[in-house]
């Protein structure tokens, strides 16, 4: 499962970035991406569309939501948590 | 000799009441009509909060005839309209109400009526709607019944800049009788977007408050919708002088700007650049400017970017000001909203009473400006700046002074 939701992260934060998904690796921030603010909310978006999920997140105060984007390995990781909490 | 321009009749609908005096009482007593959303599948909502005009009872006010035509928005205005005409006791007929127009602001127009008829067709499968959806959703349908209904023969029109549309049409409208194209305006700006599909596509967003609009606090969660109209009558100062009208301020100056940057991240030189253009137009000091009714959305990104660029234009004129959003209390009535807190400005110099930022609990060091929290205050006031930055980064500002 854990690889699943990798794949599937790299393959949503891939098309918002506009690279390939191979180019896409858990250590590289949304900033490195050129993912913007806007860009971070249509990616959670596709997240929450993608694995039926709310991801909580409120775009006024990113940092103070309680969701990691820290890095593309924090989203994976945060994803998981809400799949095992709401999917469970 | 440059023609000036004044207020005789000021009109609403919103959350806060259903006039001017019931407003500007709310605003007065710091009351948040912020509460619960009252609509179809709100349990589907994830955003359940809003500042509707409840009890509102459209069979109170219009016949079945027309009801069949207005949509929600348009009954704002036309209620609205009401009120400010009758204020200004202007009867419109001959010369005058061929050069007398109306320019009204709205987002959304007509939003419940394709709200409601998408939902006819797509959910419940029908494959017939009411022959009057097209002229009941489009967008100037509220600006041509006020024309229809007080025989405005003149120039007439919408303005659609999101949540800057009324200050857009207000500051039109201003210039029309600058300019000598008219006398008398009607104008304002009427929005009724609290309906299912409405809430929906602002949740998407996620900008939106959980709890409560808390414009220039440290704990603010976002912003809040309201619904609602302002309408104002508009007139040239000596026309309106020689009639004994009652004068209930002066419209002095007007800028509008985009910033060009952003589709929805505000930009600090664009509201720099439109308060200091208003504050040009208007040939006034910073030093006159006593009160500004903010833009105030309780987003982080408007209140940080609006109070830098009040500082930066204000200098230390900033720190003796006041500043308030009452979108605390009425919520953001998007394409209605400037008008509606015209009110506030209107509150300022006429009564001498600054309207507060209600719902505020903690300084924002990014915020360091006087922002008259929770409870209103006695100030003389003899000029003022209302403030809107839309997005799409149009900004559109209003600078007013007593008479």
């Amino acid at each position: 499962m854990t690889e699943e939701i990798r794949a599937k992260v790299h393959e949503i934060v891939a098309e918002q970035a506009m690279v390939d998904p191979p180019d896409v690796s858990d250590e590289m921030t949304p900033e490195d991406l050129g993912i913007d603010s806007m860009g971070l909310v249509e990616a959670i978006f596709a997240i929450e569309e993608a694995f039926d999920i709310q991801v909580p997140f409120n775009a006024n105060e990113p940092q103070k939501s309680d969701f990691d984007y820290s890095s593309v390995g924090a989203i994976v990781r945060a994803v998981h948590r809400l799949v095992d909490e709401q999917k469970g | 000799m440059t023609r000036r321009v004044v207020i005789t009749g000021a009109g609403t609908v919103n959350a806060l009441g259903l006039d001017v005096a019931q407003t500007q009482a709310a605003m007065q007593g710091g009351r948040s009509a912020i509460g619960e959303l009252r609509m179809r599948d709100a349990d589907r909502l994830t955003i359940r909060i809003g500042a509707q005009v409840a009890e509102y009872d459209e069979t109170a006010h219009f016949n079945r005839q027309q009801i069949a035509l207005y949509d929600r928005y348009t009954q704002f205005a036309l209620l609205a309209a009401r009120q400010a005409i009758g204020q200004a006791g202007l009867e419109f007929s001959g010369e005058l109400a061929a050069r007398s127009g109306v320019i009204l602001g709205t987002s959304g127009g007509g939003l419940n009526t394709q709200d409601e008829n998408y939902r006819a067709v797509y959910e419940a499968g029908k494959n017939r709607v009411h022959p009057f959806v097209v002229p009941k959703l489009m967008n100037n349908a509220a600006a041509a019944h006020v024309s229809m209904e007080w025989n405005l023969k003149g120039p007439s029109f919408t303005v659609a800049t999101a949540c800057a549309s009324s200050n857009h049409a207000i500051g039109q409208a201003f210039q029309f009788i600058r300019a000598g194209m008219s006398d008398v305006m009607v104008t304002g700006g009427a929005e009724a977007m609290l309906c299912f599909g409405g809430v929906k596509a602002w949740e998407g967003l996620r900008v939106m408050s959980r709890d409560t609009c808390r414009p220039f606090c440290a704990t603010r969660s976002g912003m809040v919708q309201g619904e609602g109209a302002g309408i104002f009558v508009l007139e040239e100062m000596e026309y309106a002088k020689a009639r004994g009208a009652d004068i209930l301020a002066e419209i002095a100056g007007v800028a509008m700007t985009s910033d060009a940057s952003d589709i929805v991240m505000p930009s600090r030189q664009g509201a720099e650049r439109a308060m200091a253009g208003a504050l040009k137009d208007a040939r006034m000091a910073p030093d006159e400017v006593g009160y500004i009714n903010a833009h105030g959305t309780g987003t982080a990104a408007n209140d940080k970017t609006e109070c830098a660029a009040v500082a930066q234009v204000f200098g230390a004129q900033a720190d003796r000001l006041a500043i308030s959003s009452t979108k605390s209390m009425h919520g953001h009535c998007i394409g209605a909203t400037g008008a509606i807190e015209l009110l506030a400005c209107l509150m300022a110099l006429s009564d001498g009473i600054i309207a507060p930022t209600a719902n505020w609990r903690e300084a924002d060091p990014e915020c360091a400006l006087d922002v008259v929290p929770n409870e209103a205050r006695d100030a003389t006031v003899d000029a003022c700046l209302s403030n809107a930055f839309a997005f799409g980064g149009m900004n559109a500002v209003l600078a007013l002074r007593k008479i």
